[in-house]
């Protein structure tokens, strides 16, 4: 990645505070560098999920751009309508990013984000995952992890998670990306260099949320960071074909350099008492996942 | 000025086209399917500079259309059936949203059983969802209307979504010679297109954000306000582009016969025409009764059917649908709309056929006709609902 | 545009909203927890400000971290996240209703 941007200056008047979010909430924390990329030359389509909420009733909002409020299934669909509107009206220099959680994401909104990937509509989709769904109370969604405990998994949810990312990689999109709250600098890149591409471009995002995962609100960072370093999230980009790692994921090419995974699984209240069995589960998810990323490196 | 001959689902491209819409977002389901396709020919053969947005849903295909009105263009769907009632959330968004946009309803019937015939089911449900609903008769006013559903559904008085109706088969895939006008006078009669307010990142709006039950009060009761204010709308852009064209309906009912008439038949969509065959032979036969066709539901026309039905001595509504457990939708709208005026009502029966398809011919309202005056004539009165059934035994 | 916007504003309620500060109250009334930093420890080097949920921390060149206490919910990420350790959450005197 190239120099390193000077985030703070460009964050200052992006989300503004008195906002609704939780303490610790890792949602403003992304949408900072969404702005300080971009601005107020942004136009967010946000379906509904905790952002609807975090950013406050009318007639104010907290977010210094655009904001579009739409149905829950509908985020992908009305970004693809607004980036052909701008066009044909000969509107440039406007970025529209579709930000939406993991369920308006993987589950129900997974045919209308996988129809704008199809015809490749030009605009940054952004998958924010808090792992369930915060908005109506913490419910598993398809990106929970397994062993995690939602109201609607009381005893940890079975199946495992949906990555969602390699599905998007498999649309041949030009741009694919991971990236996590606990670095924004590696985020600010990727979507600027989204920003500067043609076509559909995905990010999806890793944001812990402290009262879904029960941890401490101060940790949100802490325990973001610890899913990198343990290995459970990697961040890299996908493109001309191949998966290139990014720079906080990079030396973890090498396991050993891995932390054990129990270091990110211990602050979250959603993970306590998960069994052995589960664990394993886990970890072999985590090695199945860097497989597959190094084939993909070839 | 150049006559055509146009299916109704051509007639809603080719005004679409001649509206200049810059979006298109659709997804195809019969009898809709040759309106799509036809705009896709336009599109890709030059005719018509827009963007066909191909989506994989109908609840994408308004989603998509939606945004594209957010962001000031013009923009264009259609349905039927079951993609109406899939893009039901949408339906509902976009009149709430205050957005401008224009939607072709090719009504069919909703299954189960699968069956790809006209009734009305489909566009009656979407009564309450805060649009605009008008219902053409044929080639030639589906054509009109659609020009016409830009004009209303753009005036600053109203910025509330319109649909258009029209028949299965019977109309969309029927031709019928069109009067197609010169595209100048539809650019200059129809304008630019204006809308409330627009989302394209030239000053930071929010659209939407939650808000508390008294400003969401504020902004359902004002979409009540527009379509009051969309009836003097309606009338006036019927004048205008009478002006213009050379052809007006009348507002939104349509009077045939009426003048003297002491019955009437209501109802709305293709089959009008063949009541209106059925009331010339009822004349000749010297029965006293004309025609009142219904063309926007919504808003509801309630002091034009006062005005043409108070004094009626019977007024036979046929639908094609029903509100189950109850009666048909445009009855029970006649019946409490005509209270707004007078609490003496006439006598009024509602007649339910054509459900799933059922042919109905101009034999079939004669008898319908005739049942019903004869009746009342003959000092009896025939209960107020009733299913006029094809396969009945006879 | 705007003109567009202003007339409809006129015409017509339309769920239309406009960025602002503050949109769901201030905090400090009931905040339990507040960051206090040590100025003599910062070294100016942004990380609270990057994270901070609310952006009610803000490092002054001359100067360094200062806290919005309107709007800082205490929920101590910045101190969390801080280096140097220049920050630390000390009870608030006066809290609950
Ligand atoms: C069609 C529809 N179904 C259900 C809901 C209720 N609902 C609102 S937000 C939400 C969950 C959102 O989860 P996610 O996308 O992960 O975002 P998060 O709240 O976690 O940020 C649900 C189920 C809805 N608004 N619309
Ligand atoms: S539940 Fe989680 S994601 Fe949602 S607002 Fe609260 S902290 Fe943020
Ligand atoms: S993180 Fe700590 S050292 Fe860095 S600017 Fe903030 S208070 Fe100062
Ligand atoms: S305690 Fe939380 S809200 Fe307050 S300044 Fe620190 S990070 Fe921001
Ligand atoms: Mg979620």
């Amino acid at each position: 990645m190239s120099s390193t941007p000077t985030l703070p200056r460009d964050m200052r008047n992006t989300v503004l505070p008195g906002h609704a979010a939780c303490h610790g909430c890792p949602i403003p924390m992304g949408l900072k560098v969404v702005g300080a990329v971009f601005g107020d030359k942004v136009i967010l389509v946000v379906p509904a999920c905790c952002t609807s909420v975090v950013l406050g009733m009318h007639p104010g909002t907290a977010f210094n751009g655009s904001v579009i409020h739409v149905a829950f299934a509908s985020a992908a669909a009305v970004a693809s309508g607004i980036s052909a509107g701008l066009f044909k009206r000969g509107v440039r220099g406007v970025q529209v990013v579709a930000w939406a959680g993991d369920g308006g994401t993987a589950d129900i909104g997974m045919a209308s984000l996988s129809g704008a990937a199809e015809r490749n509509d030009d605009f940054i989709y952004v998958m924010y995952d808090n792992e369930a769904y915060m908005n109506t109370g913490i419910q598993r969604s398809s990106a929970t992890p397994a062993g995690a405990w939602t109201t609607t998994t009381p005893l940890g949810k079975k199946e495992s998670k949906k990555d969602v990312t390699k599905i998007l990689i498999a649309h041949g999109v030009p741009y694919v990306a991971t990236a996590s709250i606990a670095y924004p600098h590696d985020f600010y890149n990727k979507l600027k260099k989204a920003a500067g591409i043609r076509g559909f471009k995905f990010i999806y995002l890793h944001a812990p949320c402290p009262v879904g995962w029960r941890f401490d609100p101060s940790l949100t960072v802490k325990v973001a960071k610890l899913a990198v370093e343990t290995g459970m999230i990697i961040l890299y980009e996908y493109y001309d074909g191949k998966i290139h790692i990014s720079g906080p994921s990079r030396p973890l090419l090498d396991k050993s350099r891995r932390r054990p995974l129990i270091e990110y699984l211990k602050f979250q209240g959603r993970f306590h008492g998960i069994s052995e069995g589960e664990l394993r589960n886990l970890e072999s998810y985590v090695d199945s996942s860097w497989e597959w990323v190094k084939k993909f490196m070839q | 000025m150049v006559l055509k001959s146009l299916t109704g689902n051509y007639a809603v491209a080719l005004a679409v086209k001649m509206a200049r819409v810059d979006v298109v977002a659709a997804y195809p389901i019969t009898p809709q399917t040759t309106i799509v396709e036809k705009l896709a020919e336009y599109i890709d053969g030059g005719e018509l500079d827009a963007i066909m947005i191909r989506v994989e849903s109908e609840h994408s295909a308004l989603a998509a259309a939606y945004g594209s009105a957010l962001a000031g263009a013009r923009a264009f769907t259609a349905t039927s059936s079951h993609g109406l009632l899939y893009m039901y959330e949408w339906v509902n968004w976009v009149s709430r949203a205050r957005v401008p946009l224009v939607m072709a309803i090719v009504t069919r019937t909703i299954g189960p059983p699968w069956n790809i015939w006209t009734d009305h089911s489909d566009y009656y449900e979407q009564r309450d969802t805060g649009w605009i609903q008008g219902f053409a008769m044929d080639s030639q006013e589906v054509f009109d209307m659609t020009l016409q559903a830009f004009k209303i559904s753009e005036d600053p008085r109203v910025y509330l979504p319109v649909m258009i109706g029209l028949d299965a088969f019977i109309l969309s895939h029927t031709s019928m010679p069109v009067e197609v006008p010169e595209q100048e006078l539809v650019d200059e009669w129809l304008g630019a297109r204006t809308q409330g307010f627009i989302i394209d990142g030239s000053e930071a709006l929010i659209h939407g954000a939650l808000s508390s039950p008294e400003y969401t009060e504020e902004f359902i009761k004002d979409m009540g306000k527009a379509m009051e204010e969309a009836v003097e709308v309606i009338r006036e852009v019927d004048y205008s582009f009478g002006r213009t064209f050379g052809r007006s309906y009348g507002g939104l009912v349509e009077l045939y016969k009426c003048s003297d008439a002491k019955y009437h038949l209501v109802l709305m969509g293709a089959w009008a025409g063949d009541a209106m065959e059925a009331v010339d032979t009822l004349r000749e036969q010297g029965y006293s009764i004309g025609v009142v066709r219904v063309r926007y539901t919504r808003p509801f026309p309630g002091e034009e059917l006062y005005k043409a039905l108070s004094s009626s001595k019977g007024v036979i509504v046929v639908e094609r649908g029903v509100s189950f457990g109850s009666m048909g939708p445009m009855f029970l709208d006649i019946a409490g709309n005509m209270l707004k005026y007078s609490r003496k009502l006439p006598y009024m029966r509602n007649v339910i056929a054509g459900v799933g398809g059922v042919n109905v011919t101009y034999k079939d309202f004669e008898y319908i006709a005739k049942e019903t005056i004869d009746y009342i004539e003959s000092g009896e009165e025939p209960s107020v609902m009733t299913w006029y059934h094809a396969r009945r035994s006879k | 545009m705007s003109n567009l916007t202003k007339k409809a504003k006129s015409l017509h309620k339309i769920p239309i909203a406009r960025p602002s500060i503050g949109v769901a109250g201030r905090t400090g009334t009931w905040r339990w927890m507040k960051p206090v930093v040590d100025l003599s420890k910062c070294t100016k080097c942004y990380q609270c400000e990057i994270y901070c949920p609310d952006n009610s921390i803000s490092v002054e060149a001359l100067k360094g971290a200062v806290v919005n206490y309107e709007y800082c919910k205490g929920c101590g990420v910045c101190a969390e996240v801080c280096p140097a350790k220049a920050i630390s959450m000390v009870e608030e005197e006066q809290h609950g209703p």
